[in-house]
């Protein structure tokens, strides 16, 4: 086995932190620059959101669930089983919803991406499309960024939304709370910081997922094999990026909204 | 009989003339890895000849036409295209020189997931609002140029690798090109189907004047192509009288170890007293 120096190896993260940097950089600027790919978006829009509707249902009404029910048992303990709401509605809003949708997102599609443009690289489709003067991050990436931003901010809000309906039917059907009382106090804990981290977020986890999956498939080299590596490299990758970005953004907002 | 195209004196004189000139590479070397592929290179290719590219793998043939589109940049030397070094310009200014150029590469390189008519298309619905009809007309006269009319509707997994080639000529040449770069276009096909897509090129010689590269491991090929012309009245690809072999716009270029060791033309290459173009020709 070759050995590879260690400062042969920095260089190689740092080149690709850079072309990361100018492949995401180029995907935003070319939201100023004609054509503006609008059918592309739309497609890719279908493909990212509709595609994963289903995944994200069944994990926001699942996760939504399993909250009320393991918080259910201690809560019960102190008598303050009337708080389920509460804690199902922070929990989901500010952390479980975005970074679970993330995660599945970032599952399927930070993988689809770097598959397709991976293949598109090994068999010089890219190539041939820079060859008939098209620009393949506008044509490609841009629209990608764009629809996964737009439709994962949409579709944390319905696995929010289904998240704290698991929670009600485990809270109404196995503990007895009251339905109204179960939502009136899941909405009356959320304050508008807490809504706003959770938006927030699926918007930066969106970018990540794009811009991600899109780098390993665009500099994906040695045939299938190449590719297989960089569709898993973009799942991982998209993944501990988005559980590092939700800490750094969480401590960010709380200290901005002095949260206690 | 037609009057067969332009001939080794038009090319010539063609050639001396540096702003006739399509292509020009000026002592252009390129390494990969450490390896040098292409070792300070230079040769012109003029306005309407279509120039041969032999060597053996790996010898950095695809290399040069890549060089050309400005796909990879070289390590020194300049390239010219059209006039315009293609080595001082920002990838957003090549874009616009590659409309006016066009490709067919190795494995053909059709987008899999539009069918015929959308591929050969691609280049006039990315250069802004056409309707259908505009699209139609160009799109049917160049799969007509290759005798596919009948695959639009097809996508390229439903194919054979010949058509798939052929698809991949009528994508390149919709828009006219003022260039074409041919990427082993006959590699890995039957003599039949190569003889089609040689008539093919010689067709765009002759009839259209295009300025080509062609990379080629079959020298047969290029011999057909020196010792043809097309006839228009026929509509097929006739063999040039006895007295006037070679006569047409085609040049030859060997490489080898990374330098040019052969520019020039069939009776030229036919004259070679190098051991290794004896070998290579024999």
């Amino acid at each position: 086995m070759e050995l590879i120096s260690p400062t042969e190896i920095a260089k190689e993260k740092v080149e690709a932190v850079q072309d990361y940097s100018v492949l995401a950089g180029r995907s935003i600027a070319n939201l100023f620059r004609v054509p503006r790919y609008f059918a592309d978006m739309v497609q890719q829009a279908d493909l990212i959101g509709f595609g994963s509707l289903p995944i994200v249902i069944l994990t926001g009404l699942s996760i939504g669930a399993e909250l009320a029910l393991n918080s259910a048992n201690t809560l019960q303990r102190f008598g303050s089983l009337s708080l389920i709401g509460q804690l199902v509605s922070v929990g989901m809003v500010r952390e479980l919803g975005p970074i679970i949708t993330g995660l599945m997102v970032a599952g399927r599609n930070s993988s689809g991406m770097a598959s397709e443009l991976g293949s598109m690289i090994v068999t010089e489709q890219i190539d041939a499309m820079r060859a008939l003067g098209t620009d393949p991050i506008k044509k490609l990436v841009t629209p990608r960024v764009v629809s996964t931003v737009f439709m994962l901010f949409f579709l944390t809000i319905i696995s929010d939304l289904l998240g704290l309906f698991g929670g009600a039917l485990i809270s109404t059907f196995l503990y007895g709370m009251d339905w109204r009382q179960y939502w009136s106090t899941a909405w009356q804990i959320l304050v508008f910081q807490d809504v706003f981290m959770g938006l927030v977020k699926p918007v930066l986890f969106g970018f990540i997922i794009s811009t991600v999956g899109c780098y390993y498939g665009m500099t994906a080299r040695g045939g299938t094999q190449g590719v297989g590596r960089a569709t898993t490299q973009a799942v991982v990758a998209s993944s501990v990026l988005i559980l590092v970005t939700d800490l750094v953004v969480t401590k960010l907002l709380m200290t901005v909204f002095a949260y206690h | 009989m037609a009057a067969p195209p332009a001939t080794t004196e038009d090319r010539q004189q063609s050639t001396q003339d540096p702003t006739s000139s399509a292509v020009v590479f000026e002592d252009v070397s390129i390494a990969f890895e450490d390896k040098p592929v292409l070792d300070e290179i230079s040769f012109r290719l003029a306005k309407g000849e279509t120039k041969a590219i032999f060597g053996v793998a790996g010898s950095g043939k695809s290399t040069i036409l890549k060089l050309a589109l400005g796909l990879i940049r070289p390590d020194s030397g300049h390239i010219y295209v059209l006039g315009e070094d293609v080595t001082a310009m920002r990838e957003e200014e090549l874009f616009d020189l590659r409309r006016k150029i066009g490709i067919v590469f190795q494995e053909s390189a059709l987008f899999d997931s539009l069918t015929v008519r959308e591929n050969v298309a691609f280049r006039l619905l990315e250069e802004g609002d056409v309707t259908e009809e505009e699209v139609e007309r160009p799109v049917r006269e160049s799969l007509s140029f290759v005798e596919l009319e009948n695959t639009v509707d097809m996508f390229p997994s439903e194919l054979s690798g010949g058509m798939r080639r052929r698809v991949a000529i009528a994508r390149a040449i919709i828009t006219h090109p003022e260039i074409l770069l041919y990427d082993s276009p006959t590699g890995g096909l039957d003599p039949v189907t190569s003889t089609t897509i040689i008539e093919l090129i010689v067709k765009q010689r002759d009839v259209y004047k295009t300025s080509s590269l062609l990379v080629s491991h079959r020298l047969q090929d290029a011999f057909m192509m020196a010792t043809h012309y097309f006839d228009r009245k026929t509509n097929q690809m006739q063999p040039l009288p006895p007295g006037m072999r070679g006569e047409v716009p085609m040049g030859f270029l060997i490489l080898k170890d990374g330098k040019i060791i052969f520019d020039g033309d069939v009776h030229e290459l036919a004259k070679s007293k190098d051991e290794y173009i004896k070998e290579y020709i024999s």
